[in-house]
């Protein structure tokens, strides 16, 4: 975990409301995909948590939605601008876990990007992959390509049909035939997920004060008792979640 | 001599920063980014008899130069903070550290500064008296200066250490309040604790945090913090411990020009983990440009001019 500032190198739309800025300075503080960064941003007091899509050495890469008026001024940002920034926050995804299994990396809408990460890392080590990416809509979709060229099998749901299969990424998961989920996406999505009884890791998003563990601000309850999703989390395993 | 010690009941603060309750967890997490000796005191999240979850998220909320939170006084219980938080935290800092106590009635604050007196490790007593009276229709203790009294006399008969109330803002009088805390025996007041505030999405119509009204800090509450704090030190001759909205080393002058002896650093260190590092470094600059001398010569100047 380490406060700095960081250098915007790029800041592009992907699709509709969705952009991705590639962030230059020190990484050394991230050790596994599905962490995240918490960016200070002119004018408004609370930092905005995001999730890491990918890193490598130097190099950060954040895909973010256009919500409202934090993302819309991250939005505006360009080249040779610079943020603070606290890096390497939260857990991330454990890959060690998913070694030999039968991999369904599962990301829907704005929970796609860390599970790119995920997947890269996976495959590098090659392992068996699926990625299974769901979107409400054709035009809002982003990086097919990317997984596509991770040599990955990969599976499109829309809400709508209009790309890939008509549906959600649960109904592709039931014909995947994986024995292992690593997921991020809105709670309904994970809920789905996490019904379908298949051990794995879920990353969850909470409304957050510090986002280092500091304030108690994003609690969420656990089977194993109360866990800050900023810290203990995102990532939790599927056997300490729970839905009721 | 150190330009910026400061006393507290006659307990000697290197600096008069302190990290406030439920910003700073009980220092473990903060020092994954500093070395916590830096700072004057320490003080710990705020502890109750039993465990307690809290409230429902969404707990946080944000405003223009704040935020609100509704937390709901998360915390592992007096036991497991005394039996595990206090050895671990102490083996990192050497410096004040004050205990915050909760409670829903005068019985439990009594039992735990009764656990948190026999703690070796803990140096002042810091009772908040916002929590709701739940035998008395949920009134929170610190609006009424008789129940204010009352917790701070029961807190006092059954522990040897500097006894500090933290004040509600929630009230009209707060002049009153200190009078009342002072009268049944405090060594100290610490104010102001979070104002209530609101926020709503303009877009549904529904508040933001799970319990619709939460507390407000930030910067945006310092005029408010620092009138309350001068207004206290007029009716009282007991150290204060001002708080609320500090994030710079001026902010620390002025809450010591109004009479507070030592300051606490709230919602800045969620924001900006370096922040009270950050304030103590810039405090000597601070005197030198100004041309003090030391912090010891500025307490309450406000109330000479």
């Amino acid at each position: 975990m380490t406060k700095g500032i960081y250098i915007v190198l790029s800041n592009c739309q992907l699709a509709r409301d969705t952009w991705e800025m590639v962030l230059g300075g020190d990484t050394s503080a991230l050790t596994n995909p599905g962490q995240f960064i918490n960016i200070a941003i002119e004018g408004l007091y609370l930092r905005r948590p995001i999730s890491v899509c990918c890193y490598d050495p130097g190099t950060i890469t954040i895909i973010y939605k256009v919500v409202g008026k934090g993302t819309r001024k991250l939005s505006a940002m360009t080249p040779g601008d610079t943020l603070d920034v606290i890096v390497g926050l939260g857990n991330g995804f454990d890959v060690a876990k998913a070694h030999g299994r039968k991999i369904a990396v599962i990301g829907g809408g704005v929970g796609v990007p860390p599970m790119y990460d995920t997947a890269r890392r996976l495959a590098a080590q090659g392992e068996d992959v699926t990625a299974i990416l769901g979107f409400a809509t054709k035009d809002v979709s982003f990086y097919i390509e990317k997984f596509e060229a991770l040599g990955v099998r990969l599976m499109i749901t829309t809400d709508d049909g209009s790309m890939g299969q008509k549906g959600f990424v649960t109904d592709a998961l039931r014909e995947s035939g994986c024995d292992y989920v690593m997921a991020c996406g809105p709670t309904p999505m994970l809920k789905g997920v996490h019904r379908s009884g298949i051990e794995g890791q879920l990353s969850f998003e909470e409304r957050m004060g510090c986002g280092f563990g500091a304030c108690m601000g994003c609690t969420c309850q656990t089977l194993v008792g109360p866990k800050r999703v900023c810290l203990d989390g995102p990532v939790f395993s599927t056997s300490e979640v729970s839905f009721e | 001599m150190n330009r910026l010690e400061t006393y507290l009941s006659g307990i000697k603060l290197k600096n008069p920063v302190i990290p406030a309750s439920g910003t700073f967890g009980f220092g473990q997490e903060m020092a994954r980014f500093y070395d916590l000796n830096v700072l004057g005191g320490i003080s710990l999240k705020g502890t109750t008899g039993e465990e307690r979850f809290g409230n429902p998220t969404p707990r946080i909320a944000e405003c223009r130069e704040g935020l609100l939170n509704a937390v709901g006084l998360q915390n592992p219980g007096v036991d497991a903070v005394v039996a595990h938080e206090l050895p671990a935290v102490r083996k990192i800092y050497d410096g004040v550290l004050l205990a915050n106590i909760s409670g829903f009635s005068v019985e439990e604050y009594v039992a735990v500064a009764r656990k948190f007196d026999a703690a070796d490790e803990i140096d002042i007593l810091e009772i908040n008296i916002s929590c709701p009276n739940v035998r008395h229709g949920g009134m929170a203790f610190g609006t009424d200066p008789g129940a204010a009294q009352e917790v701070t006399a029961a807190v006092k008969a059954v522990t040897k250490k500097p006894v500090y109330m933290k004040l509600s803002p929630n009230v009209t009088d707060i002049a009153a309040i200190a009078r009342a805390c002072e009268a049944g025996g405090a060594d100290g007041i610490t104010l102001i604790n979070t104002l209530l505030g609101m926020v709503i999405d303009p877009r549904t119509g529904r508040p933001i945090v799970s319990t619709k009204m939460s507390g407000f800090s930030g910067p945006a509450i310092k005029p408010v913090a620092l009138r309350m704090v001068y207004q206290a030190a007029a009716a009282v001759n007991i150290p204060i411990i001002g708080v609320g909205g500090i994030s710079t080393a001026d902010d620390v002058l002025e809450f010591m020009s109004a009479g507070a002896s030592a300051v606490q650093v709230g919602a800045q260190n969620l924001v900006d983990p370096f922040a009270c590092p950050r304030i103590i470094n810039e405090l000597p600059r601070k005197l030198d440009e100004y041309g003090i001398g030391s912090l010891q010569e500025i307490i309450g100047r406000s109330h000479k001019l």
